[in-house]
């Protein structure tokens, strides 16, 4: 059983996705996916422990050798974002029997399970997998499953939200697998690892610069990088928002993902900053992106909308990290993709919770919150101070690290401006404080109860999470080090 | 009771935190509440007043709790100076729990639960910075400081209650995570620790240009020490409750910023460093025309909780400029006016509380004749205003002596002449206010009329002569801490004992 | 050079006509139309660089030892079903744009959300 730990944790969401057919009774169904998801955070948590103590874990498909045969490999890398994308999912489907209940029709419930447990699936296998085209595939199983998740939305902006990333999602995709085809021709594999063997040899070729461009570009589109980030806030906001807040927390860290996971392994470290000069480019724009998001994240209405723009601000900040190209850059970057996870998550759980109550999540009808929903509120003003990044809550802790990794460079002038930009996360929280806790409700006479207790526990584990690893960095500081470094190829 | 001296440290630290829970429980019986709230004070003087005299003992206490990233820990270590905030904030709080249960009852304020919990986490948030033993831990209770003080600047709710506090989060947030938190970290790639030794963490050659652009981000970024230009978020913070202006904004907060300027220039930088630093000299004048532009904008205020903020920045300038002096005596004075000016302020923004209840004046110009009704309120103003310029018999006077001397010491004439102007001004602007309000017809010839703007004074628009005193549990705190200004005077030994063994290590 | 290479230019050309339909028009069905000829392309870059010259074929039989690389060509067909999975579910979308919104025309579409959030607004404004 152990050794088939590493299919188990892709094949447990998607054998749950065609049962969840069968069984159609709601509740069932809400329970099964719990179920199945809590299954993969456990055997996330088993291969974390395995690679931690015996390194690398390779699996073979069917026990076809690789390079030949499709090959799962585990590594520190991928075992920490699995753990952080089953994780979420779990905490998030708790509260989604009761917030789905008000956001859609009661006849599509089943169909919203089987779809979260295919985009869970398609994550969770882009992830695992060892083999490129095999990432392909999955990325299209997790994006369709995303495309109609989102077009389940209240609204109908939802439908054309999810258009809009149909549209671009297909076109970054396609230009993946145009990239894994130039890839294939050049050495005739698709293993990563024999890949990175491979490619060396070929290196000087036009033909490998323009494989890794399309898939540079392609990734960046899944990413939401500036200025590629077009589809992401209209489709985070018009989204359901269980689908909001299990998104937001984890489907940019899986692109993010895929971009350290090309550049390091697949190209190697002196073939992608060499060619290319990515550490100007994806610094320049990874700082634009800062500005742009949070600033636009100020002028927006409804409060969905500020943490979608805040979301592509906060890519900014892991693309710094990315782009400074050493261990203590890349520990920050990893660093950030868990606590962003986590407070995203608790986020965008709360403001579920808020959809639940009020209805909607326009700035204004936040004001008396504050009194009538104080543990809500609560969470998301930790959560929005971790995004500041104020001590004791995790986004400090990969601030401090994204410093680290600046000043040992000897980029003042950029360290400045990033913590400038941070200033802006202040900007928009504090906008969202303000109305929530010193203006009077809109109208008196409706009263708008505390959350749940479904939606409290999730959100609230979530928020202790937050500060927890805030305090205890023991665990998230040693996996993202050790991932950076064995990424980089030191021993650590 | 048998507790280690290291528990007491912790407790020192973690009482407070725990307080609110207690708070919060009694939230339905106010004097359940106000009861726990005295407790937790008497038990918090009673823990700081042991380790005190562990300290004079000559034991050395630490503590340490876990490490929060690799070579980061939080621990606490207790050394003269932090001893001296401590005692002095320990016991002020007692003091302003005591003044508040007056004032927010008399003054009917809402939310009081939510007040005195965020009260204590303030109190806790100071324990653990004046304890800290490291920049890092330092910094961490820095930035609880400033989130759980907003709640209570905002605590009106009004309009201009969300604007100061946007003014206060904004100025203090900033300067805290852009400079302060830049200069930390640079400090910890630059020295590789970030722990405070006596004598500083630099190495010998350590490079001239980046230590003095760290000294600069340092001084700008502990925005609480309000120097100008990051001043604006204490006169912002006014428009919070007098309790709190008076505890977090003439002790804690403020005191807190001077008191990390304190410590950062002398156990990360050490006195021999910071000497050679050219951008030492550039910050002194800049701390000296904070000082001086301070107490001029001061005299021009109406509102009397605007002329003491203005008068508190002035007032951070002088400790600013003593640890930047580099001189032992500058040192010491900056450490004995952290305590004087303490309770100096606290007892001109009591005063300025119990003026608001009892007569519901805040404007200088309608204090006149006040004296004849709240007497005591108006001697205790006196004094305190006497501490503040610094003559005697006020505590006040060592602390300006000492700084008067490090500045011969150093030859900085140009200060010197500052600082004794800015003397003169606080004569100007602070005593003109008990003067008239002890001699409202004398003072209608007086040319500081046209200060406070109002010129005919009638008969009749004097104010009855019936004394109507601020409720008793205030004009209790208004009488301690005027003593403990006097007694600051005559007995200023243990004081000096702690000031002068910051720099040769513990007694 | 430029001649043995021409399924590469077929390519390029394709993928070209695709993106440009895909951006420069408004329609839905004619950007999803667009977005399938850019997939296509790409599916013949695949088959295409598969094709050995001379070679059949991958039947194991008697006279033969030259034979087409299969791999391709059946990794494309899973990157056929994922695109017929993308179509169908784009054209459902449109159906229900079509169904809510009267209209598949982009510009349309953006101006009546864009009305919609001014009359929002403007109400919320005047309460």
């Amino acid at each position: 059983m152990i050794t088939h730990l590493p299919i188990l944790q892709v094949i447990t969401p998607l054998m749950a996705a065609p049962i969840c057919l069968l069984l159609n009774r709601s509740q069932l169904v809400w329970m099964f996916s719990l179920l199945a998801s809590g299954l993969a955070f456990l055997i996330s948590i088993l291969l974390l422990q395995q690679v931690m103590i015996s390194g690398v874990i390779s699996y073979e498909l069917g026990g076809w050798q690789a390079p030949w045969g499709i090959e799962y490999r585990i590594d520190k890398l991928n075992a920490f974002l699995l753990l952080i994308i089953s994780g979420i999912s779990t905490v998030v489907l708790v509260a989604a029997q009761t917030s789905i209940e008000k956001e859609i029709p009661k006849d599509k419930y089943t169909y919203f399970y089987v779809l979260y447990l295919l985009s869970l699936t398609g994550m969770l296998g882009i992830v695992a997998t060892g083999d490129a085209f095999n990432v392909f595939v999955f990325l299209e199983i997790s994006s369709l499953s995303a495309y109609a998740l989102i077009a389940m939305g209240q609204k109908r902006q939802a439908l054309w939200a999810s258009y809009q990333y149909l549209i671009m999602g297909t076109i970054g995709a396609t230009f993946i697998l145009i990239g894994i085809g130039l890839m294939y021709q050049m050495t005739g594999t698709l293993n990563m690892a024999d890949l990175s063997q491979r490619l060396p040899e070929v290196a000087q070729t036009r033909t490998v610069f323009v494989s890794f461009v399309f898939v540079i570009v392609g990734v960046c589109l899944k990413l939401a990088m500036f200025p590629l980030h077009l589809w992401l806030p209209n489709a985070y906001a018009y989204a359901p928002s269980i689908v909001t807040a299990f998104f937001a927390a984890t489907a940019t860290k899986v692109a993010v993902y895929l971009l350290i996971r090309f550049t390091f392994s697949v190209f190697g470290l002196s073939f992608s900053f060499t060619t290319i000069p990515l550490q100007t480019l994806f610094m320049a724009l990874g700082l634009i992106g800062i500005f742009i998001a949070s600033a636009t994240a100020i002028y927006q209405k409804n409060v969905k909308h500020i943490f979608a723009y805040s979301s592509i601000a906060q890519i900014g900040y892991m693309i710094v990290g990315f782009s400074l190209s050493t261990v203590t850059g890349l520990t920050a970057t990893l660093l950030h993709m868990f606590n962003h996870a986590l407070m995203k998550g608790a986020i965008f759980l709360a403001l579920a919770a808020v959809i639940y109550r009020v209805g909607n999540v326009e700035l204004n009808h936040f004001r008396g919150l504050g009194r009538q929903m104080p543990l809500t509120m609560a969470a998301i003003v930790i959560g929005g101070l971790s995004l500041i990044g104020v001590p004791l809550t995790v986004g400090f802790v990969s601030k401090w690290y994204l410093l680290t990794a600046l000043v040992e460079q000897g980029w003042w002038p950029i360290a400045v401006l990033i913590l400038l930009g941070s200033m802006l996360a202040v900007v928009y929280v504090w906008r969202i404080v303000e109305v929530a806790y010193f203006k009077a409700p809109l109208d008196e006479n409706i009263k708008v109860k505390e959350a749940p207790v479904s939606f409290l526990i999730p959100i609230w584990t979530l928020v202790i999470a937050n500060i927890y690893f805030g305090i205890d960095t023991r665990l998230s500081v040693q996996v993202a080090k050790g991932a950076a470094q064995s990424l980089f190829g030191v021993s650590p | 009771m048998n507790i280690s001296l290291e528990l007491m440290l912790q407790l020192c630290i973690i009482i407070p935190f725990l307080a609110t829970f207690s708070i919060v429980a009694s939230r339905r019986y106010p004097n359940l509440r106000e009861s726990v709230t005295l407790s937790t004070c008497i038990v918090l003087i009673f823990l700081v007043v042991t380790l005190y005299q562990g300290l004079s003992s000559g034991k050395s206490i630490s503590a340490y709790w876990w490490e929060l990233l690799p070579g980061l820990t939080i621990s606490f270590d207790i050394e003269p100076l932090g001893m001296l905030f401590a005692l002095v904030a320990s016991f002020l709080w007692l003091v302003t729990t005591c003044y508040a249960i007056g004032y927010m009852r008399s003054h009917q304020e809402k939310n009081q639960t939510r007040f005195y919990m965020c009260f204590a986490v303030a109190i806790g948030a100071v324990m653990g910075l004046a304890f800290s033993a490291n920049l890092f831990t330092l910094f961490i209770f820095y930035e609880v400081l400033t989130l759980s003080t907003y709640p209570l600047v905002t605590h009106a709710g009004t309009e201009k209650a969300k604007k100061g506090g946007r003014t206060y989060l904004g100025i203090l947030l900033t300067t805290s995570i852009v400079f302060f938190l830049l200069a930390i970290v640079s400090t910890w790639l630059v020295a590789g620790t970030l722990d405070f030794k006596p004598g500083g963490i630099f190495a010998d050659n350590v490079d001239k240009v980046i230590a003095s652009t760290l000294l600069v981000l340092f001084i700008f970024g502990i925005g609480k020490a309000a120097i100008m230009p990051f001043h604006r978020w204490l006169p912002a913070a006014m428009v919070a409750p007098t309790p709190v202006s008076s505890l977090l904004h003439a002790v804690a907060v403020v005191k807190a910023g001077v008191f990390t300027v304190l410590k950062v220039c002398t156990f990360i930088f050490g006195l021999d460093l910071l000497a050679q630093l050219p951008s030492t000299q550039f910050l002194l004048y800049l701390a000296g025309a904070s000082v001086l532009l301070a107490s001029l904008v001061a005299m021009r205020q109406d509102n009397l909780k605007a002329r003491l903020a203005y008068s508190t920045v002035s007032q951070l300038g002088y400790v600013t400029i003593g640890a930047l002096l580099a001189t032992s005596s500058g040192v010491i004075g900056s450490a004995m006016h952290i305590a004087m000016h303490a309770f100096g302020k606290i007892t001109l923004f009591f005063c300025a509380g119990a003026i608001l209840v009892t007569l519901h004046k805040s404007k200088i110009s309608e204090m006149r004749g006040i004296g004849l009704q709240m007497p005591i309120t108006m001697i205790a103003f006196f004094i305190a205003s006497l501490s503040i310029i610094g003559v005697p018999p006020t505590g006040g006077t060592w602390s300006k002596w000492y700084l008067m001397m490090g500045t011969i010491e150093t030859e900085q004439f140009v200060l010197m002449v500052i600082l004794m102007l800015s003397s003169l001004l606080n004569i100007a602007y602070l005593l003109p206010i008990p003067f008239h309000a002890f001699f409202p017809k004398l003072i209608s010839f007086k040319t500081s009329d046209k200060l406070s703007g109002t010129t005919n004074i009638t008969e009749e628009s004097l104010p009855s002569f019936e004394i109507k005193e601020a409720p008793l549990p205030s004009l209790i705190a208004i009488v301690i801490t005027t003593l403990g200004c006097l007694t600051l005077f005559i007995y200023p030994q243990p004081l000096f004992d702690l000031a002068s063994a910051i720099l040769t290590g513990r007694e | 050079m430029i001649i043995g290479l021409f399924n590469h230019w077929v390519v390029i050309i394709l993928m070209m006509i695709g993106l440009y339909i895909v951006i420069a028009h408004g329609n839905l069905i004619k950007k999803l139309v667009g977005l399938t000829i850019f997939q296509t392309s790409v599916f013949i870059f695949y088959i295409s660089i598969a094709k050995v010259d001379g070679g059949t074929a991958p039947i194991l039989a008697d006279g033969i030892t030259q034979y087409s690389n299969p791999l391709p060509h059946v990794l494309i067909l899973t990157a056929i079903v994922v695109g017929i999975a993308t179509t169908a579910l784009g054209l459902s979308l449109v159906v229900r744009i079509k169904e809510t919104y009267k209209s598949i025309e982009e510009e349309e579409i953006q101006q009546q959300d864009n009305e919609e959030q001014l009359t929002k607004h403007k109400t919320e404004d005047s309460a």
